[in-house]
């Protein structure tokens, strides 16, 4: 297991290096100056070339991603143009409040997702896995942002049960386990649910059904085992497969947040990456960018370790 | 043969006749998908969407551009506009089918243009392997450790809003996810029988390709990417709904989302039409691929 963990840690880290050159690269395929944003529009030759010099830009690319590199591995993203804050403290803040968001969306998605999957497997090809099977195309086709909009429409321009944006009263910025916050939680979490809610019943329902077609679960039955034990049986089969795929999920939930984050003006990365976009911020997109990336590859990695040790036909491959 | 008795044969002969015709892969599949009534009820809907939006000027709309201070946010079943106006005075019903020419390009061409792209890295990655196989697969890999959604921002953030820029955008996405596909399919054939009989004819690599590998895998390289088409459709009106598409006053479903927010509290169910669209034609795609899926599955 430890050589297997050591294996898959050394083939992430020519990702890893790549995955700071793209977000390097990002910042250079930008039409125009990289400095228009702190640069005042009068600004004489000698003001723009001082700067030019004092953010590095002058210097041949190569050179300019090795000491950008060297500096983010100790932590060092840069500060933000617009706030003069440093980048890394700004993503960090903001990525708690996406992982909030993320792990309440996961709660409801797996969990239904799950339970849709199971049940429609277990009744293929009835009305029970009719209904369930739409109900995951309609998660996986539908718009989230849009869905989020509707929501909003029905539950607080309609009925006026649950704020419509924000993450928590009067503009609180820093979350708290009440429900004075959780209120805000709600409908943010339930559009997030929408599409692992989808893909996790798929994957759950196909798995469910491939495992109910073979030969051994004839020869459980066969030899009397009841059908809860039967069902412990499929569970188990289908846990690795399903596993990758949620923690997938839950990395496309923490990176893909930004839709969702600007409909209900949650603070987190997503937000902010959308700040950043539009006020020209280019570290602060940067390192957004880097910090979730780098997130979501850590997150396969561990899905794949822990898939391995639920599994151990993996280890040998 | 005419000395047999005709009587006893002929049911027989007549019922075998069809089944013993050999029909044509596609014919097969063709045949299959027709009868599938989902899938076909998602072709008329996508039809009807894409025929409005391209004859949309002789439909005697009204001006989709012109608005009015006067009639602003007027509800739906509203005389003269069935489907009430938006922010400015305009007639939804005719943003909404000019909407479609814009929103079904940005979302529908990324697709084209990665399908075109990763067919052939990936059959170029399958077919010759080896030292340019690693690379062009390695180079895959490192987009796949982004989630497609961030990846579509960043490459749209960066470069700055526009048509062009977000098409580019979403075509960097698909490109890697049709590429693993189709070299997957190519190295399950290449191996086969007859592309070693092609060889050892003395066609070359190219010939091979073209008329050997890319018949057998085109098919399920076509299958996925329809099923992406969906995933196009939202994220390129997502990326409009941020900002990052199309300017106002153009009519593109994302962007009116995106400008009629502000009329939630006055009136919400016209400012979630743009939506309703994005929603009618992904879910339409979706199904469509997977009857698409099942008909080309002929095994089953």
């Amino acid at each position: 297991m430890l050589a297997y963990i050591a294996r898959r840690i050394v083939y992430v880290i020519p990702i890893v290096i790549s995955v700071a050159l793209v977000c390097f690269l990002l910042v250079h395929i930008t039409p125009g100056d990289p400095l228009v944003a702190v640069l005042p529009a009068d600004a004489s030759q000698e003001l723009a070339a001082q700067l030019r010099t004092a953010y590095g830009f002058d210097r041949p690319l190569p050179v300019q991603f090795g000491l950008w590199l060297l500096r983010a591995l100790h932590g060092d993203l840069g500060n933000s143009i617009a706030t003069g804050r440093p980048v890394l403290a700004e993503v960090m803040r903001a990525v708690s409040n996406t992982v909030t968001l993320a792990i309440a969306a996961a709660i409801i998605g797996f969990t239904m997702g799950i339970l849709l999957g199971l049940i429609a497997g277990y009744f293929r090809e009835t009305w029970i896995d009719k209904l369930a099977t739409s109900f995951a195309i309609a998660g996986v086709s539908v718009p989230h942002y849009w869905l989020g909009m509707v929501l909003v429409i029905i539950f607080s321009v309609q009925l006026n049960w649950l704020p419509a944006v924000g993450a928590g009263p009067n503009g609180s910025n820093s979350w708290a386990w009440d429900w004075a916050h959780l209120k805000y939680l709600v409908l943010p979490a339930i559009t997030t649910s929408v599409i692992p809610m989808g893909i996790v019943t798929r994957t759950v329902r196909a798995l469910t059904g491939d495992i109910l077609s073979q030969d051994f679960v004839e020869a459980l039955r066969a030899k009397g085992l009841h059908e809860t034990g039967v069902f412990r049986h499929v569970i188990k089969n289908a846990a690795p497969t399903a596993l990758a795929v949620m923690g997938l999920q839950l990395g496309y939930m923490l990176g893909g947040s930004i839709l969702i984050e600007t409909v209900f003006s949650w603070p987190g990365s997503g937000f902010l990456l959308n700040s950043a976009i539009f006020q020209r911020d280019l570290p602060l997109l940067q390192g957004t960018i880097l910090v979730l990336a780098l997130f979501f590859v850590f997150l396969n990695l561990l899905v794949d370790i822990a898939q391995a040790a639920i599994d151990p036909r993996i280890k040998r491959g | 043969m005419s000395e047999l008795p005709l009587s006893a044969t002929s049911d027989a002969a007549l019922q075998a006749a069809p089944a013993t015709k050999a029909r044509g892969y596609w014919a097969t599949v063709g045949r299959r998908i027709r009868r599938d009534k989902v899938s076909m009820v998602c072709a008329m809907v996508l039809l009807l969407i894409f025929l409005s939006a391209v004859i949309a000027p002789w439909l005697g709309l009204e001006d989709p551009y012109k608005g009015s201070m006067i009639r602003r946010l007027r509800h739906i079943g509203t005389v003269g506009y069935p489907l009430g106006t938006d922010e400015l005075g305009r007639d939804m019903l005719a943003r909404l089918i000019y909407g479609g020419r814009l929103s079904l390009l940005i979302g529908i061409l990324p697709v084209i243009l990665a399908f075109g792209i990763g067919t052939s890295l990936g059959l170029v990655a399958g077919y010759v392997g080896g030292k340019l196989n690693t690379a062009i697969m390695r180079t895959i890999d490192v987009f796949y450790a982004f989630p497609s959604v961030l990846l579509a921002i960043a490459i749209s953030g960066a470069l700055g809003a526009g048509i062009l820029n977000s098409i580019v955008s979403l075509t960097v996405v698909f490109v890697p996810q049709i590429t693993r596909v189709a070299e997957s399919v190519t190295t399950g054939v290449r191996n086969m029988d007859f592309v070693e009989a092609a060889r050892a004819s003395g066609a070359g690599p190219f010939t091979i390709m073209r008329v050997h590998i890319l018949g057998n895998v085109l098919g399920a390289i076509f299958v996925y990417a329809t099923s992406l088409i969906s995933v196009s459709m939202i994220l390129a009106a997502g990326l409009s709904f941020l900002g990052l598409g199309t300017k106002p006053p153009e009519p593109e479903w994302g962007l009116m989302l995106n400008t009629l927010r502000t009329a939630i509290y006055v009136n919400p169910w016209v400012a979630a039409l743009p939506g309703a669209m994005i929603f009618a034609v992904s879910i339409c795609f979706n199904l469509l691929s997977d009857g698409l899926r099942s008909a080309m599955d002929i095994r089953n």
